[in-house]
């Protein structure tokens, strides 16, 4: 920046930074007037400081919401299977998140079941009999078409019969502006609930990284919906920065538990708050 | 939020009232409201910077007629501008050739196989064209089935090599079987890939460069946020291509990204999808997308 004081240009300049990462305009403001904030406070901040406020602050942030680092999704060992329902818009990348995680499980020495409750999408099934192979879990599905809560209920009925640990409940991609679809969601808990009462123990958001705005508008309208418990954040491994992070665990309070970095089965990590802060910069030098 | 932004830009500009015309002093504080809103909308925070200035150059000076207030005036100028911005000429899909070859090209997950089939369907239905699908994506698991299933739902054929894992080698095997069966429209479905991925983008760049497309389009998620800048840049460096086509638009997302490519590649934006059912496709309104940007 060639500056050795926090002006309104360097404030311009970050503003531009927050933004042209998705974090969003009022979480853009609330992170400037808390740097003007310190800035004024300190009298004398010089630009050189200012990265290390701006990671302290996001990390505030994030820590302020309960978005702390975690290992993931913590397996009780009940005798009854954990039940995750993964849910999303389309194309985010939920089936291939559940086969990333189906393979972590099975890693742990836990026992995994996975549902094909997306009986809609073109080859949905075909394509979590593939992720299952990989994982070498089993699977319990139907044919194409039938009803994604009685795959649900098989689904659990069967892991229950299997003392299985943990079960994983694939989901078509819906929008989150389509009101039978969300309410598609909640027969299919409902359904679950007939097996095991407290089901699902952990509703799944998968949210895209490169999402706009939207992404604020799908977490809200999930939330509503089915109560969501965690976050994944997928394809970080783009040019995408992944500010709704930021964004979201603003509004939302939601924890962040994964990030998706490629397409491969091990390509999802716990979702790490400084990690992401470091990356977060690192892609934006 | 068009009404949001009506009175915002009705506040900003009250200093106005009674003085007729639209000031320098009165209309920087528009602007950034414009701005906000369009970064609001997933418009690139650099495009909109730019698009705001000349706006404002254009609504400085300008008179207040006597049926619109400034802030309703400023709205007018700043849909207006948009939907000039993105509409021009209206492009049609060339699909004269014989064959004519549509390469179909994105990011994960945008909708591209999706769109082939909605494509196929559109040019079967409507154009009357004997199509062939081609299965050109070697990775995604059920990639091939996916297609296969929606060729069927359509009634279009689809080649498909399970043993290949090179899409150049089944373009080529795809071109050949469609002169022999009299296919006229030949459209190749590809894997998703990241502009970053440097072997993946050129195993585009080889399949683009080996058959020689007719079209080739650029499926881009409605939904993307600032990184659309990048991604479209990418993606038309290495495929040059003729058109975009932006994907579920049956959402609520306001699809600002479709200002920012437009700006970025000047591209036009051939078709919408709307749904996932293979009718759900469009062709697309310059004005309906402006005023779905301003959120009006
Ligand atoms: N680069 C990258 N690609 C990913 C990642 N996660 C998923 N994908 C890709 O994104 C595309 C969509 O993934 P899916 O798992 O099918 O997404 P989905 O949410 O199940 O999609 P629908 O069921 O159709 O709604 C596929 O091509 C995946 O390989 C990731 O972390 N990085
Ligand atoms: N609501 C809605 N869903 C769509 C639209 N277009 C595609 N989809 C859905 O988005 C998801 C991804 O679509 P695909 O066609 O598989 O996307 P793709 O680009 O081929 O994905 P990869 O091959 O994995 O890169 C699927 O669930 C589709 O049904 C649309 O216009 N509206
Ligand atoms: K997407
Ligand atoms: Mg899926
Ligand atoms: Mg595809």
């Amino acid at each position: 920046v060639g500056k050795s004081k926090v002006d309104d240009e360097v404030l311009d300049d970050l503003e531009e930074v927050l933004i042209s990462s998705d974090v969003g305009v009022e979480t853009t403001v609330k992170i400037i007037r808390r740097i003007e904030e310190r800035v004024e406070r300190d009298k004398y901040v010089s630009t050189s400081e200012l990265d290390l406020i701006l990671r302290e602050e996001i990390a505030g942030l994030l820590s302020e919401n309960n978005i702390e680092d975690t290992n993931g999704f913590t397996i009780p060992k009940k005798n009854v299977p954990y039940v995750i329902m993964v849910v999303g818009v389309n194309g985010v990348g939920k089936t291939t998140t559940i086969g990333k995680l189906a393979s972590q499980f099975k890693a742990n020495g836990l026992k995994v079941v996975l549902g094909a409750a997306d009986t809609f999408r073109a080859a949905a099934v075909d394509q979590l009999v593939i992720w299952a192979e990989r994982a070498d879990v089993p699977i319990v599905k139907q044919a194409m078409g039938s009803d994604p809560a009685s795959v649900a209920f098989d689904t659990i009925q069967s892991a229950v019969a299997q003392n299985a640990d943990v079960v994983l409940i694939d989901t078509a991609g819906r929008l989150h502006n389509k009101v039978n679809l969300m309410n598609e969601l909640t027969k299919i808990k409902r359904v679950m609930q007939k097996v095991i009462p407290d089901a699902p123990h952990e509703v799944l958001l998968v949210l895209d990284g490169s999402t706009g705005q939207n992404a604020f508008e799908q977490a809200k309208q999930f939330t509503q919906a089915t109560e969501v418990t965690a976050l994944a954040v997928t394809k970080l491994d783009g040019t995408a920065k992944g500010g709704v992070v930021i964004g979201i665990s603003d509004q939302f309070q939601i924890p962040v538990k994964y990030i998706g970095v490629g397409e491969g089965i091990n390509d999802l990590q716990a979702f790490n708050k400084m990690e992401f802060v470091d990356s977060f910069f690192k892609r934006n030098n | 939020m068009f009404q949001n932004l009506q009175d915002k830009l009705d506040k900003a500009l009250h200093t106005l009232k009674g003085k007729g015309q639209i000031t320098e002093i009165n209309v920087a504080e528009t602007v950034k409201e414009v701005r906000r809103a369009l970064v609001d909308a997933d418009v690139s925070y650099k495009v909109a910077k730019d698009f705001t200035s000349i706006v404002k150059e254009k609504a400085l000076g300008e008179n207040v007629i006597t049926s619109l207030n400034p802030g309703q005036l400023m709205v007018k100028i700043v849909h207006d501008e948009l939907a000039k911005l993105m509409g021009g000429e209206v492009a049609e899909l060339k699909i004269d050739d014989n064959p004519t070859i549509i390469l179909i090209a994105g990011l994960q997950g945008s909708g591209k196989t999706t769109f082939s089939g909605k494509l196929a369907n559109f040019l079967k239905t409507k154009k009357n064209k004997k199509v062939l699908l081609v299965a050109g994506d070697v990775y995604r698991p059920a990639a091939i089935n996916q297609l296969q299933v929606l060729g069927e739902q359509i009634g279009v054929d689809v080649y498909a090599d399970l043993a290949s894992k090179n899409p150049v080698e089944i373009a080529q095997a795809a071109i050949a079987q469609a002169k022999q069966n009299g296919n006229n429209v030949i459209i190749i479905d590809t894997a998703g890939r990241l502009a970053i991925d440097a072997e993946m983008m050129d195993e585009i760049r080889r399949v683009h460069q080996t058959v020689n497309p007719t079209e080739t389009l650029f499926v881009v998620d409605s939904m993307t946020g600032q990184d659309a800048v990048n991604t479209a840049k990418s993606f038309n460096d290495v495929l040059n291509y003729n058109g975009v086509v932006l994907t579920k638009l049956d959402g609520d997302t306001r699809g600002g990204a479709a200002l920012t490519i437009r700006t970025v590649v000047d591209k036009p934006i051939k078709f919408i999808s709307t749904g996932e059912k293979m009718e759900a496709l469009d062709v697309f309104y310059p004005e309906r997308m402006a005023d779905r940007i301003l959120g009006m």
